[in-house]
């Protein structure tokens, strides 16, 4: 039985949640992405690299409303976080709840599967060009990693995330791959010793 | 990567100077001022896309093309998760902008293109209740006001009202832009109003509606109200005459 059943993600949602409509920020992210393809002249890794950073940003801050919204404590195993990723994180931000599947046998990488549609992508297509570079080369809803890799970050958990799948591509379904590499130390203070 | 000599024009700019008789090298691509229909199925591009695995038309039942837009369920996210992309589009405008004006033209321009595709989605979902299709300056100001706005921030705006002085210039008010909920305006940015955004969404929809205007946002706070915001639409000249011919 996981610790995470603990909280749960549907009241607070229902009840502690200011809820707007999808369609909305489906719109304006399309909006960012496509803005930042013209921005980088179609350089498509330059557009990855940008959402990312725009993702951490946000991961930064939006850990802190997090936690005080849900008052989840520390977990004690990555398998736990990556409960209280899907079924609370992506439950109170986004409306979605990821599986989880894939564990790596030393417990420290899994995959989170994206339900279908998810807010960011639904009616996105990726234009169909003679040239298919952009469907090799941009991952569209990458601002996610950043912000898992931002917010983790904030709860000591050195994590590498990246898509290792995405629908838009035209694969069978849209898979984000966590590695937990470390976990870092509390920071003592400075000025304690 | 910003390169201060290099000013990237803002897409709304852009798009008004493309025309009818613009079509994309090899027929794909939207083209604002024809719609979808732009999709012109050219031998090269019959060619192409009988010879690509993907394929426009297709069976599957999820692909977006036979997906039932107008019945669909409301999904609905948290304002959160909106407001934190939205700060992050404003800083990502401001680290390439020049000046105030540039960062509201460029908020403008990411606006515009969630206006112009919201108001088609608006549209086939509600115009066919109303069965009818605004060629007033008047009515189309009043489904933007009305139904447009509530749809898109779950609350109709707050005022519609004409300008004395001017002719052809209108005003629409929100009280709380949602938007802008949570942003504060540091003081040496005195003029910024970052709802330039809405008013790119507002624009991006009068002008796909054949409306052409330009719309800028204002803070005019009152007591009770410190957000908000008129958005000020200028309707082109060209309108005041098609529009003596309606009336």
């Amino acid at each position: 039985m996981s610790k995470s059943s603990k909280y749960n993600g549907d009241d607070i949602w229902k009840n502690n949640v200011e809820k707007i409509n999808s369609e909305l920020f489906t719109l304006t992210y399309g909006s960012v992405v496509a803005q930042l393809c013209r921005d980088f002249n179609n350089n498509y890794h330059e557009v990855n690299n940008q959402l990312d950073k725009m993702g951490y940003n946000i991961g930064l801050r939006l850990i802190e409303e997090f936690l005080a919204k849900t008052g989840v404590r520390r977990c004690q195993t990555f398998r736990e976080t990556s409960e209280i990723i899907s079924k609370i994180g992506f439950k109170i931000f986004l409306n979605i709840v990821p599986t989880i599947e894939n564990w790596s046998s030393d417990n420290k990488t899994c995959s989170l599967i994206l339900p279908e549609p998810n807010p960011l992508t639904e009616f996105v297509e990726l234009p169909i060009t003679t040239d298919s570079k952009i469907s090799k080369e941009l991952w569209y809803s990458q601002i996610l990693c950043g912000v898992l890799r931002g917010a983790l970050q904030m709860v000591q958990l050195d994590v590498d995330v990246n898509f290792v799948k995405d629908v838009l591509r035209g694969d069978d379904r849209t898979e984000i791959r966590l590695k937990l590499n470390k976990v870092l130390k509390d920071e003592i203070p400075a000025g304690e010793d | 990567m910003s390169n201060d000599n290099d000013i990237i024009l803002s897409s709304a700019t852009s798009m008004s100077t493309l025309t009818i008789n613009e079509v994309s090298k090899d027929g794909f691509g939207y083209n604002p001022s024809v719609g979808p229909q732009s999709n012109i199925i050219t031998p090269e591009a019959s060619t192409f896309l009988l010879s690509s695995k993907k394929s426009i038309i297709t069976n599957n039942p999820n692909s977006i093309y036979d997906k039932n837009i107008i019945n669909k369920k409301n999904l609905e996210i948290s304002l959160s998760s909106l407001a934190f992309l939205f700060c992050e589009m404003v800083n990502w405008c401001h680290s390439n902008s020049k000046g105030i004006q540039d960062l509201e033209t460029r908020l403008n321009g990411l606006g515009y293109q969630v206006g112009q595709r919201y108001i088609e989605l608006i549209k086939l979902r509600e115009g066919f209740k109303t069965n009818k299709r605004e060629v007033k300056i008047v009515e189309i100001l009043q489904f933007i006001h009305g139904t447009f706005w509530k749809a898109i921030f779950g609350k109709t705006a707050n005022e519609l009202e004409k300008s004395q002085d001017v002719l052809n210039e209108y005003m629409i008010t929100d009280n709380v832009p949602l938007m802008s909920k949570f942003i504060s305006i540091p003081k040496e940015y005195g003029e910024l109003n970052c709802s330039a955004f809405m008013a790119g969404i507002i624009e991006g929809a009068l002008d796909s509606s054949a409306f052409f205007a330009n719309v800028t946002a204002h803070s005019v706070p009152i007591t009770g109200y410190p957000l908000r915001t008129v958005f000020l639409i200028k309707f082109d000249d060209s309108l005041s005459i098609r529009e003596s011919l309606r009336s």
